[in-house]
């Protein structure tokens, strides 16, 4: 007993190995010259877990299998070197919790981390877990494991954990995890067991070196040379608010009422930022916008339709059911809004000349839209709207568009040249 | 009232919002994982927040914000469904643990994976229910941009306060429209007032003094007193105990604490009109066409009134004596079970009340009421 131990009398089955793990992690600690208090304990459901209350460090008792995450988040958020967050788990907690140990390995971050690995699940009545070895008999494979285990330890160090060991759990393990403890990023330190309650008895007359062996574990230590995790964070903004740009209420009020729009094309063909342009110059007239967008879940195909209601009044419902004005610039738009567009009763339909007309009550205006290049068909299709209709004024486009940077991306000269003519 | 800044006209999303608000109120750290629709939320917080992590998937992310929670951060993620599915064992770590934290949840068209660029309001019975042994935890809704600012904080500071999980819930609708907005509207935000344990006596983790609800709190990192997390049953020490008095009666405590401070972050707007025999019930999203419902109504004439709630769970029970004024109540929300009414009266709906649902799609101001509807 020392004093990161409460007792030497822990709580487990004759015969155990987490008994020695839990005896020689708390030497290995005091050697490193650590106090209690300056570790914390992470554990997990399973036999290991158990310890918590024999231990005077913090201790953090969580899930089963996400000790590795949870004592991961707890090394994000110490900014004291001088703490030490070490992790115990089991051989199942490291199947379930698999991709938490190859994160914190890829990271490198600054724990330790030991599998109790007793090759099946001690807690729950000796079933097969992930590492489990071909062979070896379980309650749930009472003729032998017919799989190989996971090689927690190469997983571990390819994954980028600076130091990855397997002991075997006997004897004096003090002086491989004092090694293990001090190392600079993440540790991993897997220790062979074998269960008194399930393993020793459905394997009998087998010895752990030989079930060791026969897998084709060895024991040993693989290093990666590498710095332990530092968190790098990039350039921070210090408010939200005021990186946006305002927007100046400098050209005279067009509009009278609501007008709701939908401008539907193809994905990539900047329909969303022909929405934005044009509530953003509605917005110069005093008027109150809402921009939305709608697309499939794929991102660069399939349609892309934005929704724009223009109102001198506060908008609070902004969905359009039919709308006003509808612009459309290809096929894929076409197809996505033809039921609206079959029920618009009146309004405008502003339509690619490639395209046919639906049919429908609004007013079709049929143009080359496309004729601008398809990444800009949408953005020449809303100056044409506001020209045409005179309810946005298309100088605050312009002018929008001149203050947003975008100018040099964009057509604006063909655009200009086609709607004077 | 002190304002943040001049009267600014600019076009906002409530996700930038919501992001702003909750680092002004104490925020310092999110995790995040990609999904649609909430992913507006973890670009901002990428830049906005002091510290943010990339996760490889959601539970690691509720394991990553419980480790930073452990040690005194406030964090903060954004999901959707899918995402909070795989959360809930460790919100329920993070519950039974005691660990302040927001998760913003952005509802979308359900069921699995359904429909990720479409709104929806169908999660109430999952947050109901999420918690083994039924406990809640506090959720707050957004119905518009003013909640998105102003709720945002208050679960900041409600999840410190009541040292808790709390769920900001909302909408692909509000926090991927981009509307006009006036910023000179939002008040100034009070970042949350932390302080942690300096008793004299050793630290117990989960030990209360006499009626109260909520423990001091103590990080891990702390130098002077042990601390002790844990997600099993346990006492007051933080032990793991089988189900002892000491270890139910904590069991109990975390039943108590939601419920019996629930006044105190009971959220709702109330517009009241004199005479009226009609009562338009609704939330979220959907309570914007509702405001425009209500407006045309009364544009024509008639008498309504509008309940907006805002704190979902637990429900105050205000909400029930509201609508018991009310000759006849019209209960509107995205959804097509009636999800808020199931909440409030169970499978027995007062006659009075008619529900509007709808999937997949807006409710629109006209679907809610019409003037036949109004007593």
């Amino acid at each position: 007993m020392n004093g990161f131990l409460k007792t030497s009398q822990l709580p487990y089955c004759k015969g155990c190995g987490h008994d020695l793990i839990a005896k020689k992690s708390a030497e290995a600690l005091e050697k490193l010259e650590y106090a209690p208090l300056d570790v914390i304990v992470v554990t997990d459901i399973g036999c290991h877990g158990i310890i918590d209350k024999c231990l005077n460090t913090h201790t953090v008792h969580g899930l089963h299998g996400r000790s590795v995450a949870l004592g991961a988040g707890i090394s994000f958020g110490i900014e004291n070197p001088g703490k030490k967050v070490l992790v115990f788990i089991g051989d199942g907690g490291s199947t379930i919790g698999l991709q938490h140990i190859m994160e914190a390995a890829r990271l490198n971050l600054n724990m330790s981390v030991v599998v109790h690995n007793n090759m099946l699940y001690g807690m729950t009545g000796g079933q097969t877990s992930g590492l489990t070895p071909r062979g070896f008999c379980t309650t749930t494979s009472a003729d032998g494991n017919p799989f190989a285990g996971y090689d927690i330890c190469e997983l571990a160090h390819t994954a980028g954990a600076a130091y990855s060991s397997r002991i075997m759990g006997v004897g004096d393990i003090s002086g491989e995890l004092t090694e293990a403890f001090s190392v600079e990023g993440f540790s991993l330190t897997e220790i062979m067991e074998i269960c008194p309650s399930y393993g020793v008895k459905l394997n009998p007359r087998r010895k752990l070196a030989e079930i060791v062996e026969s897998s084709g574990r060895k024991t040993g230590v693989w290093k990666n040379e590498r710095t332990g995790f530092v968190l790098e964070q990039g350039k921070k903004c210090n408010d939200l608010m005021e990186e946006l740009k305002e927007v100046e209420n400098d050209f005279p009020a067009r509009l009278k009422g609501n007008l709701s729009l939908v401008l539907s094309g193809s994905a990539g063909e900047g329909i969303q930022s022909a929405a934005t342009l044009l509530a953003k110059a509605a917005m110069r007239s005093g008027c109150h916008v809402t921009q939305k967008g709608s697309y499939p879940v794929t991102v660069g195909v399939g349609f892309s339709t934005a929704e724009v209601n223009i109102s001198t009044e506060p908008i609070n419902f902004h969905g359009i059911g039919v709308p006003d004005v509808a612009i459309i610039t290809s096929e894929d738009g076409l197809t996505h809004s033809k039921k609206r567009i079959e029920g618009m009763k009146g309004g405008m339909l502003f339509l690619d000349d490639s395209l046919d007309a639906p049919s429908t009550g609004a007013e079709v205006i049929k143009r080359d839209f496309r004729s601008v290049g398809a990444r800009s068909a949408c953005l020449y299709a809303v100056f044409y709207f506001a020209m045409h209709t005179k309810l946005v004024d298309t100088e605050a486009i312009f002018m929008t568009i001149e203050e947003s940077g975008m100018a040099a991306k964009m057509p604006l000269d063909k655009i200009k040249e086609k709607i004077q003519a | 009232m002190q304002k943040t800044s001049n009267e600014r006209k600019v076009l906002i999303d409530g996700s930038r919002l919501i992001t702003e608000s909750m680092a002004r109120a104490g925020a310092d750290s999110f995790i995040g994982y990609p999904i649609t629709p909430a992913n507006l939320l973890y670009l901002y917080a990428s830049r906005r927040m002091p510290l943010m992590l990339s996760a490889p998937d959601e539970i690691t992310t509720l394991q990553w914000m419980s480790g930073l929670s452990a040690t005194g951060k406030i964090p903060v993620t954004a999901t959707s469904f899918p995402g909070f599915a795989l959360m809930i064992e460790s919100v329920n770590m993070a519950f039974m643990m005691e660990l302040p934290m927001v998760i913003v949840l952005v509802q979308r068209l359900g069921p699995a994976t359904g429909t990720a660029t479409c709104g929806a309001q169908g999660d109430i019975p999952l947050l109901k229910g999420m918690i083994s042994g039924g406990h809640q935890l506090p959720v707050l809704c957004t119905s518009d941009f003013n909640d998105c600012w102003k709720l945002s904080a208050k679960a900041v500071h409600l999840a410190v306060e009541l040292r808790t999980p709390v769920v900001l819930l909302t909408s692909k609708e509000e926090v991927m429209t981009q509307k006009s907005f006036s910023t000179g509207v939002l008040d100034a935000i009070e970042p949350v007032s932390r302080s942690f344990y300096r008793g004299k006596e050793p630290y117990r983790s989960y030990n209360v003094e006499r009626d109260e609800l909520v423990p001091p709190f103590l990080p891990v990192t702390a130098g002077k007193w042990q601390v002790r997390l844990n997600a099993s049953t346990h006492d007051k020490n933080g032990i793991l105990q089988h189900s002892n008095d000491e270890a139910i009666g904590n069991t109990v405590r975390l039943e108590r604490k939601a419920r019996e401070t629930l006044s105190g972050y009971t959220f709702y707007e109330l517009d009241e009109q004199e005479g009226a025999g009609t009562l338009l019930v609704s939330y979220g999203i959907t309570a914007s066409a509702a405001r425009d419902a209500v407006k045309r109504m009364r544009e024509k004439g008639k008498k309504v009134s509008l309940l907006v709630p805002k704190t979902i769970l637990p429900a105050p029970a205000i909400y029930s004596e509201i609508i018991g004024k009310y000759k006849k109540v019209v209960i509107a929300e995205e959804n097509i079970n009636a999800q808020f009414a199931d909440l409030l009266f169970g499978t027995r709906i007062p006659s009075s009340i008619s529900i509007v649902g709808s999937a997949g799609r807006m409710i629109t101001p006209p679907e809610i009421l019409n003037e036949e509807e109004c007593v």
